[in-house]
């Protein structure tokens, strides 16, 4: 390359006017059986990257993201869960000495010394040698690091009742309802509305009556004899009233 | 015709030696899985930079969508997952991929670590490389609110908690990331909204541009 005096450049600017030719290094004299980045180890990649792109896409279509009802800060049942990537940190604050007065040390003092421990490895492990076997400690504090990780993920994870989880979060379906109708006064002057809501979209104690794809008849028959949790019984009305209660619950809709 | 107009472009500018620094390198035998198979476990790196890519575009297509409000993020996400077309792939690929592009960052540390590939000079990667995994946690957390649901207002309740708990600065600290010393409301969804979408991503890309362009600088470490 041509430097200092003699050089020629481009009207005013600082380009050299002398052209360089785009051709790709020769990298068949370099050791072993290197290969050139572009476009031949590229290509390959890409295929790689292809492939990976499928199976990502097969998880996204089989497993459509979780999206809970709106939240609701009211609600103070809910059992809060962070993503799963920080349960081991969550797990480490229910131990009695990470935890309460001593949330200094859980929080700040463990997850400080791993996290600042994995910043600063290569100014503690400062050997030349880079094979794991021949720095024991690095390899040593890594493993046991990592099997506490996986430990305390499987913990937090394990003490998680799943199911309950999911029907605490899950989209609860309103209807449009006539608070008016016979129908309505029926279900609030016969106590129904206690356990199912003035919503009618159920509660801790009883399940939501909204959409619940039931004939009028079958709704008579469990609001007088009773279903699962609900004893028998609780229909105190007449039988004209409770044809008007079936039917107007056999038509609530989700909107 | 292309090659006119970038011989055209080359005599302005010069960018010859740009793309011979971005693409033309030869890629050693000891890291090329054609060669060795066991050498997939330098995959990772890239295949972390392939979900990031990932990440950037969805997170793009999202926001055409997305409304950080209390009022409407729910309604927003709920529309976007139900009735936009492909809406529910692309929030699909976001959330899988913010767990993926931890799983994969998680194995190109192990590789590195257990390599040794840390070790002079490339001490600064290393750094560079653990701050862009805090940057992806950040990026994790504040992505969890954002669909307003009851486990995004739940967790982030708790994850305001311990940052609270902060020795010495935990009150301000509180009140930075959920802008109200009491409340997690409509100021922490703003805030949360535009730390995932603007200051995060920003500081990503500055912290990947400097990853990237040491390995270039230094070339791969080489086999063990």
């Amino acid at each position: 390359m041509h430097r200092g005096k003699g050089m020629k450049f481009v009207g005013d600017s600082r380009i050299p006017s002398e052209r360089k030719p785009n051709i790709p290094k020769d990298y068949s004299e370099y050791p072993g059986k290197t290969e050139a980045f572009w476009p031949n180890f590229l290509l390959k990649e890409w295929m790689v990257g292809a492939v990976f792109l499928i199976g990502y896409l097969c998880v996204t279509i089989a497993h459509p993201s979780p999206l809970e009802r709106v939240a609701d800060p009211t609600d103070t049942g809910y059992l809060p869960l962070p993503d799963w990537y920080f349960l081991f940190l969550y797990q480490l604050l229910k131990y009695t000495y990470a935890s309460g007065p001593y949330n200094v040390i859980g929080g700040f003092i463990i997850p400080g010394l791993a996290f600042g421990g994995l910043m600063l490895a290569p100014f503690i492990d400062r050997g030349p040698k880079r094979r794991p076997t021949q720095r024991p400690f690095a390899t040593g504090f890594m493993l046991l690091s990592f099997a506490a990780v996986i430990y305390l993920t499987w913990e937090s994870a394990d003490a998680v009742d799943w199911e309950a989880k999911e029907a605490m979060g899950a989209i609860v379906e309103e209807a449009e309802i006539d608070t008016n109708s016979d129908g309505f006064k029926i279900y609030q002057e016969n106590g129904c509305i206690n356990c199912h809501g003035d919503t009618l979209s159920g509660g801790a104690a009883a399940p939501s009556l909204v959409g619940t794809g039931l004939k009028p008849e079958e709704i008579a028959e469990i609001a007088k004899n009773g279903r699962g949790g609900m004893p028998a019984g609780m229909y105190k009305g007449n039988e004209e009233d409770l044809v008007k209660l079936s039917e107007f619950i056999s038509t609530l809709e989700a909107k | 015709m292309l090659n006119k107009i970038y011989d055209w472009v080359d005599e302005r500018l010069d960018i010859t030696p740009m793309w011979r620094d971005i693409a033309d390198h030869e890629v050693p035998e000891h890291v090329n899985p054609a060669h060795h198979f066991s050498a997939f476990v330098y995959c990772f790196g890239g295949l972390t930079f392939f979900v990031t890519v990932i990440q950037i575009l969805s997170g793009m297509f999202l926001t055409m969508y997305y409304v950080p409000d209390i009022k409407n993020a729910w309604e927003s996400v709920y529309y976007l997952q139900n009735e936009v077309a492909f809406g529910v792939i692309v929030r699909g690929m976001h959330h899988w991929g913010a767990s993926l592009v931890i799983v994969m960052m998680f194995l190109h540390t192990l590789r590195v670590f257990f390599q040794g590939a840390y070790k002079k000079p490339r001490e600064l990667n290393w750094v560079v490389g653990v701050l862009i995994f805090f940057v992806m946690l950040g990026l994790g957390f504040t992505g969890y609110l954002l669909p307003w649901d009851m486990k995004a207002l739940f967790a982030t309740k708790v994850g305001i908690e311990i940052a609270a708990s902060t020795p010495l600065i935990g009150h301000e600290l509180k009140v930075l990331l959920a802008g109200h010393p009491d409340i997690i409301g409509a100021q922490t969804l703003t805030r949360f909204f535009a730390i995932h979408v603007f200051f995060l991503p920003a500081a990503l890309l500055a912290l990947m541009a400097g990853h990237f362009i040491m390995i270039r600088k230094q070339g791969i470490s080489g086999p063990l």
